[in-house]
């Protein structure tokens, strides 16, 4: 046992990459600093410099009614039952100017899968947005997408070439919970697969899109699906180089229909330091101060995080499971800095701005 | 164990640590210096595992603030209010027996016990209320009083430290908090808190204290205007003390939370800060037996990572907390025992529900 650890502590040094079931193996039984330690040495492999990045943006959820319901989301209306909302283009013009004004590059829109929107809701609102403003859209995750793509029979790609000429810019790796169909099929069964959420970030990848990826784990996966998941996000990634970052974080139980306990801290920061570990392919891990608060991001800086993610002058979806940990720059800023990192504003790209 | 650290300055003094040799100030402010966190964590953890193992700490305990009136209105206090002042009280025998049964049913083992120095109150008060606590709760562990306390009674009572402590203890007192150090030195003392009992005093009376048989915790209040070095100098004063009489049962690092304060311009004390507090103290007071991870102060989600920093005990459950939640603590205001177990475990502990003095409760 001692020895297996030892050589998979080993080859990590090495910089030598460790299949899924070394990654079990050393997620379950070696001790808690030590994952840190590892974790931290290729943090600096990928980012020799002392900083630590942050994006100013902002959520913009242009509808909350979706077909979906995924047992674990407290923040979608079903459609017809009268408390959904679709963004009016005022609203959408007013959260945008307010956005620039804050110094913000980009806005991260997302939705849920509305069966009132055609593909034209979405091509008309990207176009307007681009007319009015100069700004990033980092927006439609691949479930919605997919969604996009079937409702108006089209292919992944087809669709995904119409919204970028549109001026979508690049694509978030929200709605990727667990990439393993068991757990698909029990948590979020009306949502695409995991086939198929890769296929829709293989597509833009193909067509000079970056993409995120992400994974919230805590519902109701069990330890090996952590790793599959993982697994599949960097044998795509050495297929395109498309990923820019990996963000995991916590389920938020709170209004939702899964009552499980929620993840702590400890557990969290586990799951970062392995996903640093494990993603030798992907340069950037992003810390979740939206479910993790200011005190776990900033020790997640120590845990292979380089990257503090958005100020998000607005978020919702997190919020309505009970969440709320507000964090203004100067305080986003003051946490990088009393770590000992220098703070630098990123655009989507991760390039310095 | 091998350790790989960022920064090298820490090789020496992780070599002293193995051969058991004692740190010194200039290792300490080393210590507070370095950005390498996680090479830190890794000494103290060391030194946690060869005391403790994998044993984690909480104790199934109340707090009980007998009143808030207070004349002392140290600055970074945000709950002392003066007499007649809204929101100002003091419990009378009635009140004390009333919170006490409100719970009466669970198996507490620990009752936390402290208040303002308040001027309509006298000696005879004290006396009942230990009384009253221990009619009530005959098998539960009275840890009450700070140094300041002591000191304020013995003033009051116009007896001497002995006697004020022989007679509080012949009533039912059998241990004292840690608090009421703030940080041992005289700069701060008369910036903060002039009119409470300085250094010398505070050290004069723990040591008192101890000889009377009572075991006390110590504490360091950091994070407002305190400096490296003057909280090295703190810890070396504890340890000198423990040295001496070996009565502090374990040592709290407290956030300074300044929300309604004197102090509300100074920012939240972060996470970096609040680790290496457990992890400088863990190895610094090699002669301290616990290290306590405040959950109330610094949060329940890093109170259960610093158990990998040092620290060996989570306090408590302690039902309603008042003091720093009035200075803008978001932590709950208590905790299950339930809820203290699993962050034990989730951290990769084993939990060990404990009385005051450290022994296990099955």
């Amino acid at each position: 046992m001692m020895s297996d650890l030892n050589h998979i502590i080993k080859k990590i040094r090495e910089n030598l990459r460790i299949d899924v079931d070394e990654a079990l193996f050393l997620y379950r039984e070696a001790d808690f600093l030590t994952l840190a330690d590892l974790a931290n040495q290729r943090r600096f492999h990928h980012h020799p410099e002392k900083s630590v990045t942050y994006v100013v943006d902002r959520n913009i959820n242009y509808t909350n009614i979706c077909v979906s319901g995924c047992r674990f989301c407290a923040f979608f209306e079903p459609p017809g039952k009268g408390k959904g909302y679709v963004i009016s283009r005022q609203t959408l013009h007013d959260k945008i100017r307010e956005t620039l004004s804050l110094g913000g590059t980009q806005i991260l829109l997302q939705g849920g899968m509305n069966p009132d929107l055609t593909i034209e809701y979405y091509t008309d609102m990207l176009k307007d947005i681009k007319a009015n403003f100069d700004i990033h859209i980092h927006g439609f995750s691949p479930p919605e997408i997919d969604y996009i793509a079937k409702k108006s029979s089209l292919s992944v790609s087809e669709t995904i070439t119409i919204l970028k000429n549109s001026g979508l810019s690049s694509i978030p790796g929200g709605g990727a919970e667990i990439l393993c169909d068991e757990i698909r099929q029990q948590a979020s069964p009306k949502k695409c697969l995991s086939s198929e959420w890769l296929e829709v970030m293989r597509q833009a990848h193909l067509q000079g899109m970056r993409s995120s990826a992400t994974m919230m784990f805590g519902h109701l996966e069990d330890d090996i699906h952590i790793f599959q998941h993982m697994d599949k996000i960097r044998a795509l990634q050495d297929e395109t180089s498309g990923f820019t970052a990996f963000i995991p974080w916590t389920f938020q139980p709170g209004n939702t229909k899964i009552d499980v306990k929620k993840k702590t801290g400890a557990e969290y920061l586990r799951v970062l330091a392995m996903s640093r570990i494990f993603l030798d392919n992907i340069d950037n891990i992003q810390a979740s101060w939206v479910t993790q608060g200011d005190k776990i991001a900033q020790t997640a800086l120590f845990f292979g995080a380089n990257d503090m993610g958005s100020t998000m002058i607005e978020e919702n979806v997190v919020a309505s499971a009970g969440v709320d940990f507000m964090l203004p720059r100067e305080e986003l800023v003051r946490l990088i800095k009393t770590a000992g990192f220098e703070p630098r504003q990123r655009d989507c790209y991760y390039h310095l701005l | 164990m091998q350790i790989s650290f960022v920064d090298e300055r820490l090789e020496d003094i992780y070599s002293k640590v193995l051969k058991n040799s004692r740190l010194s100030k200039e290792d300490g402010i080393r210590l507070y210096e370095t950005g390498d966190l996680i090479g830190l964590g890794r000494i103290a953890n060391h030194v946690r595992s060869s005391l403790h193992g994998n044993k984690a700490f909480y104790i199934y305990n109340e707090h009980l603030n007998y009143t808030n009136i207070c004349k002392n209105r140290c600055r970074f206090c945000a709950y002392a209010k003066d007499r007649g002042e809204e929101g100002a009280y003091v419990f009378s025998m009635e009140e004390i027996e009333k919170r006490l049964m409100m719970h009466i049913s669970e198996p507490i083992k620990e009752l936390h016990v402290v208040g303002g120095l308040n001027e309509d109150l006298r000696f005879d008060y004290f006396i009942d209320l230990l009384k009253t606590i221990k009619r009530i709760r005959p098998h539960t562990t009275i840890k009450a009083f700070t140094c300041v306390e002591i000191d304020y009674l013995s003033n009051l009572a116009g007896l001497s430290l002995e006697e004020t402590i022989k007679r509080l203890k012949d009533a039912g007192l059998e241990m004292m908090p840690g608090g009421g150090a703030e940080v041992l030195n005289s700069r701060i003392h008369e910036a903060l808190f002039p009119k409470k009992i300085g250094h010398e005093k505070w050290l004069e009376i723990v040591k008192a204290v101890h000889k009377a048989g009572i075991k006390t915790n110590a504490t360091l209040l950091y994070g407002h205007i305190e400096t490296i070095d003057e909280r090295v100098d703190h810890l070396i004063s504890l340890r000198e003390v423990q040295d001496e009489t070996g009565g502090f049962s374990a040592f709290i690092p407290l956030a300074f939370h300044s929300e309604n304060t004197g102090l509300s311009h100074l920012p939240p004390t972060t996470a970096v800060d609040d680790l290496k507090n457990v992890a400088v103290s863990r190895l610094m007071l090699d002669n301290f037996e616990h290290i306590k991870a405040y959950w109330v102060m610094i949060g329940e989600s890093l109170a259960q990572v610093a158990l990998s920093f040092g620290a060996d005990d989570l306090d408590g459950t302690i039902m309603e907390e008042r003091i720093t939640h009035t200075a803008g603590a978001k932590s709950a205001k208590g905790l299950t025992r339930d809820k203290m177990k699993d962050l034990i475990l989730a951290a990769g502990f084993e939990p060990v529900e404990r009385d005051s003095f450290y022994n296990p409760v099955n």
